[in-house]
């Protein structure tokens, strides 16, 4: 008796917490398909009356909605091809090769964690600036290309594979990178997708580097725009409604998409603690 | 020769060449760079030309402590990371304990919606609370206003605006945490609560005694890495208050970008980027040896 009791207890918090999380987004939706008049009324509406897909037209007609976007897409997709090229690589070599230094090599990397990024950007802006990298796609995702948690994260799972098997295929005679290709990458594709998640989301949702990387608004990202979207035209509510809604609802439906592949990455770094 | 020299490199070295190129040029590299910058007076002109820098030894890190928005600076930042980081793990703990009791129906969805927010974009989200916080229009006044309370000016009173720059980032953030309470939770036997169930113990104490212990682990390092990562406020006062009013919401990181990049004294602002590094060091020291975040 006591058991339902608690059960509708717990169900009726979780239902009212889970509203309260989407709330604000599934406003931002609604206001996004709401008419000036009705996206400005007093007091604030939930439902459009009358929807209407003019804040859309008029963000890629007139505030270039279609270039920040694809801005983001090569940004975040460059981001994670480069990110998986470097460090499923790296990390498979921690994990299953055997070389000089590479105890030490990992410590070294592993005391290195607690470096924050933003320590780097005023001589990384500097170093970029020397290579005429600004406003450059390529200067936006350098702090993408090598990362210590994607190596941790595919050394993690490396781990897991059976020595036997790689041990077979040298006997057979192929070579270390016929290996790798034809056998590690294969078995390591969970994590692989884990880790490009990860960083498609990261370099997607990413502001402070890009803010000090791209001053030319033709290089952009959908954070940037937003950003300075809202600080110009606050007022036209419904507008910056609808590109919200156009730099949040990619990631959320990549993370509906591939959320078991994401929720693993999120619990590697913290199941062993 | 380069034959040579490449039959002396082992498979593994090859490996993990390209990504520690990588973070040696990007990131040690810049680390090095930034230790020296701010022993020096890099500013516009040295932008300009390399040959106009000046060692002014620990010049930046005197000059910063004279200064008094980087206190108040400081001083926001420590306000946001020891009230807020707390808050939102609680709200993290409550809600993964929800989700934890058996025999409860549609459990993936609500853990999806608790989690949404943590995935979509910052930026856009601190536009969409600018709205849900406005002093007329917003919901959180209507709210008020319905349980008879007085609309309040969130964004505008330098009282409110880090409480509400907090309020937005428990939203923000809590589900990240939850789902690792969760995950640790669930590593809890079901006969450690049955046998303190056995023994008579009130539910109060069986949070103590048996889920506090079992989760102490995670729970310290979601703390550890909260508060760190609390420390690195800087999208949120940028979209929601651009550092205002009357500085209440500047961070250490809103300090130091404007200080690099508006003002561009990048020396003095590496100097303020390694005064946040030393606190996020002197953190990870709380951390217990046998927790590797990774390993």
């Amino acid at each position: 008796m006591r058991g339902g009791l608690q059960k509708i207890w717990v169900t009726g918090l979780l239902i009212a917490a889970s509203l309260v999380a989407i709330f604000p987004l599934l406003w931002m939706v609604s206001m996004s398909f709401m008419p000036e008049a009705e996206a400005d009324a007093f007091p604030a509406r939930l439902f459009p009356q009358h929807p209407t897909l003019a804040n859309y037209a008029d963000l890629f007609a007139h505030q270039r909605m279609g270039r920040f976007l694809v801005n983001s897409l090569l940004v975040a997709s460059l981001a994670t091809v480069l990110s998986l090229a470097f460090n499923v690589a790296a990390g498979y070599a921690f994990a299953k090769l055997h070389f000089r230094g590479r105890e030490k090599l990992f410590q070294f990397l592993l005391a290195l964690v607690v470096i924050p990024a933003q320590l780097t950007m005023l001589p990384l802006f500097f170093q970029l600036k020397m290579l005429g990298l600004l406003n450059s796609y390529a200067g936006v995702v350098v702090p993408f290309m090598a990362s210590l948690f994607g190596i941790f994260l595919v050394r993690q799972y490396a781990l897991g594979l059976p020595d036997e098997m790689l041990q077979a295929a040298r006997v057979d005679g192929a070579s270390e990178w016929m290996i790798f290709r034809r056998i590690v990458l294969p078995n390591l594709s969970p994590i692989i997708v884990t880790l490009g998640v990860f960083t498609f989301l990261a370099a997607w949702n990413d502001f402070l580097w890009p803010l000090i990387v791209l001053s030319d608004d033709h290089t952009y990202t959908l954070p940037l725009a937003i950003a300075a979207l809202s600080q110009e035209h606050i007022q036209d509510s419904g507008m910056v409604m609808a590109c919200a809604t156009v730099t949040i609802a990619p990631v959320i439906l990549l993370f509906l998409a591939l959320q078991r592949h994401y929720v693993r990455g999120l619990l590697a770094g913290s199941v062993k603690g | 020769m380069t034959r040579a020299l490449l039959r002396e490199l082992s498979p593994g070295h090859v490996f993990i060449s390209p990504a520690m190129l990588v973070l040696a040029v990007f990131f040690l590299a810049p680390v090095l760079g930034a230790l020296i910058m701010s022993f020096t007076d890099f500013d516009i002109y040295t932008l300009a030309d390399l040959h106009n820098l000046r060692f002014i030894g620990l010049g930046n890190y005197v000059s910063l402590l004279q200064t008094p928005l980087f206190w108040k600076a400081f001083g926001n930042t420590c306000y946001f990371a020891l009230v807020g980081a707390p808050l939102s793990i609680m709200v993290s703990l409550a809600m993964a304990m929800a989700l934890n009791v058996p025999g409860i129906g549609l459990k993936a969805l609500y853990r999806t919606a608790l989690f949404a927010p943590y995935v979509a974009t910052l930026v856009a989200a601190a536009v969409i609370w600018r709205y849900m916080l406005d002093a007329q229009y917003g919901w959180l006044n209507q709210f008020l206003m319905v349980i008879g309370l007085r609309p309040v000016d969130w964004l505008g009173n330098p009282h409110l605006s880090m409480p509400a720059i907090i309020l937005f980032s428990v939203w923000k953030n809590f589900g990240y945490n939850m789902l690792i309470l969760l995950a640790a939770l669930q590593r809890i036997p079901d006969d450690l609560y049955e046998a303190a169930r056995v023994d008579g113990a009130e539910p109060w104490q069986r949070f103590v005694h048996v889920t506090l212990p079992g989760i102490a682990p995670s729970l310290w390092m979601v703390a550890l890495l909260t508060v760190a990562g609390y420390f690195q406020l800087f999208a949120e006062p940028y979209v929601m208050t651009q550092g205002g009013p009357a500085q209440s919401t500047v961070s250490l990181l809103y300090f130091m970008y404007e200080d690099g990049f508006k003002w561009w004294n990048l020396g003095h602002a590496s100097a303020t980027a390694f005064i946040l590094f030393a606190v996020l060091m002197t953190l990870s020291f709380l951390r217990p040896k046998s927790d590797e975040v990774f390993a």
